[in-house]
């Protein structure tokens, strides 16, 4: 591997070999190689269809796909083996790409009955709705809300934007070991792309790690990312530093296609 | 996985629970020579039991209804007991000579009926079985001119008010049920709220039938002068049995010029094991009439219990200006049927109605939403509003809608919208990927589906009714 990131000092947090997924009986991950370490932020980019939302959804469990071999660790446990809520439990968390919509149920709600999930998996004493709403003020300002977003009902009548939004905001609330983050910059204004990756880049810490998946180098010029892949045809076909995203921005992936067919 | 899926449901009656009590049940079997009987015990003077006759009579002729999109076997109306009571009589003017038994059950239910509950501001007329056995907070109402007590008190005590009113919204040859319930009804809730009088707190009453092989028949009659509020609301469970057991009661709402009657009803009959075996039938005929100008009845239902359920508060909007409201939440699982909805009569000029349904399936659930709005010809100006909302839960489930709409006025406005949903596996998804439970999901994505009818709830039913959802959909997705 070239360009590797300058230092693999932290604790392994992800490692995915050899992971092959289907879905619909159509294998969409064809070996899929990937090794997270804390303290690190990971940028999977790639053409469309290559299968960067399929790994990002088989990470979280969505019961859709169905993993036909290989195996994910996380935090040196079998990752693919827990339920998708054992999983956000234990702190993996993905921000998704068309976060859905509940009707009836408030942001605030929704949002604290999470943090209780976690907190009660972890023994501490659950939140009530006031402690809650004074822990969150804080977290508001940070993606430059106000308290109106949250007595509106989950994405419902969400722009695109407000939706990826609130996946940050959930994000920044549930303060996950491991984030992936599904395309969360797409369809976002340049302002909004920004205020994301700030977002992101203050909660990263020695011990978590953020897996971004995306198909834009913009997001990069605000984080800085150890690691960029690039996922093609189901596996990652070449991994660097940032100056590979760079590249990819230049010159597209047909290059890529071409280096990886005659490797 | 799915028996113990199952298993899961059928714990989850909680209320399932039979009282040892003594009680007096007089034996099966229905004539005239029962309804003497009942009436005379309940000391009731010539003219109800004449009533109750001519109801009966009528009754014999009349075929018992099959047009409701529900099914079951046959009712042998012989087998059922029309009379059952708890032996020792309590006094109703003390709590301490009710038997600790009742209270216990009653305890067992969280029924607020002692008045440490006073906190809780809720006045409770308990029926068990037959019988009203006790009604807190009765001094307290009669302070305000409140009259809050058993119907067949009422009978002996304002025979005026209750001959005035009983059966002048539904009359006893109104329906096969409603005239078997004229003929036979033993208990049920009378309230009379005077003239510009706000009812101090909210009135409730809890039925429990305990006996097996009895019928419940119970009778509400709630009148509110000129002026006046009252919100009412009802709980209903019964012990876990093998057999159907037969509940047919009958509601009376009658709202004089600007009064406002608000009526709550949490259904929580046994509704029957997951083969539909045993469960309480819920044949049941609740109608108010706004017979003021600008009077308002509202009725709200949460429906989760009893293995069929058929049942369509209804408003006669007579009044100019009154206002009608039905808000309905339905349930069904396992092999639940219910048909259930509303009927809106708009008599008078600038009648308003509203409503609003929310019908979930989920096992092998049937549920059907059927309403009637009817626009008479002297209706000026009449609007309705109509939303009917069904959700799936699971491929083994049905959703029905059936709603009637007769307007003989063209000034009318009528919006209908109507909507079908599944819980999608992204939603859960979308929930378990923050943490929480498959059954803190599926809770949470209906208790949001029926927000709209739970605000409309005072507010610690709305709690119970949101615990109570869940639980009767708990096990409904894997």
């Amino acid at each position: 591997m070239t360009g590797r990131g300058k230092r693999e000092t932290g604790k392994v947090l992800l490692e995915v070999t050899d992971l092959h997924a289907a879905v619909e009986g159509k294998e969409i991950l064809k070996g899929v190689d990937l090794t997270v370490r804390a303290g690190e932020v990971h940028a999977i980019m790639g053409p469309n269809g290559s299968g960067k939302s399929t790994l990002a959804q088989v990470l979280a469990g969505h019961p859709a796909y169905a993993v036909t071999a290989g195996r994910a660790l996380y935090e040196g446990k079998d990752l693919l083996s827990m339920a998708p809520e054992e999983r956000a439990r234990e702190g993996v968390f993905l921000a998704f790409q068309y976060p859905v919509a509940i009707r009836g149920i408030t942001n605030a709600y929704f949002l604290r009955a999470a943090v209780n999930a976690m907190r009660k998996h972890k023994g501490v004493e659950e939140l009530g709705p006031v402690e809650f709403m004074d822990a969150l003020e804080e977290k508001l300002k940070v993606i430059g809300w106000d308290s109106s977003y949250l007595s509106r009902p989950v994405n419902e009548g969400f722009s695109g934007g407000e939706k990826k939004r609130n996946e940050i905001l959930q994000l920044a609330v549930l303060d996950p070991k491991l984030a992936i983050l599904d395309e969360t910059d797409s369809g976002l204004d340049i302002d909004a792309v920004k205020t994301v990756a700030q977002t992101v880049d203050k909660l990263r810490r020695p011990d978590n790690a953020t897996v971004l998946v995306t198909h834009y180098y913009r997001i990069l010029t605000h984080i800085q990312p150890d690691v960029v892949h690039v996922l093609a045809g189901g596996r990652i076909v070449k991994s660097g530093g940032k100056e590979l995203a760079l590249e990819l921005e230049e010159k597209g992936y047909d290059w890529l296609r071409d280096e990886v067919a005659v490797a | 996985m799915s028996s113990g899926i199952e298993a899961q449901v059928l714990q989850q009656y909680k209320y399932g629970f039979v009282t040892d009590i003594e009680a007096e049940v007089v034996p099966p079997g229905l004539n005239e020579d029962v309804i003497r009987l009942i009436s005379e015990k309940k000391g009731e003077p010539a003219w109800m039991l004449d009533w109750r006759l001519r109801a009966y009579r009528n009754w014999l002729k009349m075929p018992e209804p099959h047009w409701a999109n529900v099914r079951y076997g046959p009712v042998d109306y012989q087998a059922i007991s029309y009379y059952a009571a708890p032996k020792r009589r309590p006094q109703l003017d003390s709590l301490d000579q009710v038997d600790p038994k009742l209270l216990e059950t009653f305890e067992k239910l969280g029924i607020p009926i002692e008045e440490r509950k006073r906190l809780a501001g809720v006045a409770v007329d308990a029926v068990f079985d037959s019988v009203s056995v006790a009604t807190t907070f009765r001094e307290e109402l009669k302070k305000h001119g409140v009259i809050f007590c058993a119907i067949s008190e009422a009978i002996r005590e304002y025979p005026a008010l209750v001959q005035e009113y009983l059966g002048s919204v539904v009359p006893y040859n109104d329906n096969f049920f409603a005239a078997l319930n004229s003929a036979v009804f033993t208990d049920g809730s009378f309230v009379y709220v005077p003239k510009g009088v706000r009812c101090p707190l909210e009135l409730s009453t809890y039925f429990r039938i305990n006996a097996e092989s009895t019928g419940q028949f119970e009778r509400t009659l709630i009148i509110a002068e000129e002026g006046s509020y009252v919100s009412y609301l009802e709980g209903c469970s019964a012990p876990v049995r093998d057999e159907n057991q037969l509940h047919a009661a009958v509601v009376e709402l009658v709202a004089l010029d600007h009064a406002t009657i608000k009526y709550s009803t949490i259904q929580n009959w046994y509704p029957g094991d997951e083969e539909g075996r045993g469960g309480i039938y819920n044949f049941v005929t609740k109608r108010g009439a706004c017979r003021g100008r600008a009077s308002k009845i509202s009725w709200t239902q949460v429906e989760t219990g009893s293995a069929i359920t058929w049942k369509y508060p209804g408003c006669i909007l007579q009044g100019d200006d009154s206002i009608g409201e039905f808000y309905s939440v339905a349930v069904t699982n396992n092999r639940q049927q219910a048909d259930t909805g509303t009927k809106m009569i708009h008599m008078g000029k600038n009648t308003r109605s509203t409503i609003v349904s929310k019908g979930i399936s989920a096992g092998r659930g049937q549920n059907t939403y059927r309403g009637l709005v009817k626009i008479l010809k002297g209706a000026e100006s009449a609007r309705n509003y109509s939303q009917c909302d069904s959700m799936l839960i699971g491929d083994k489930c049905g959703a029905h809608t059936f709603p009637y709409i007769d307007v003989r006025n063209s000034t009318a406005i009528m919006e209908h919208e109507a909507s079908t949903s599944k819980i999608g596996e992204d939603q859960i998804f979308y929930a378990k990927q923050r943490g929480l439970s498959a059954e803190d999901a599926v809770s949470m994505i209906v208790n949001g589906f029926c927000k709209e009818v739970f605000k409309e709830l005072p507010m610690e039913f709305a709690v119970e009714a949101q615990r109570l959802l869940g639980i009767s959909l708990e096990g409904s997705v894997g």
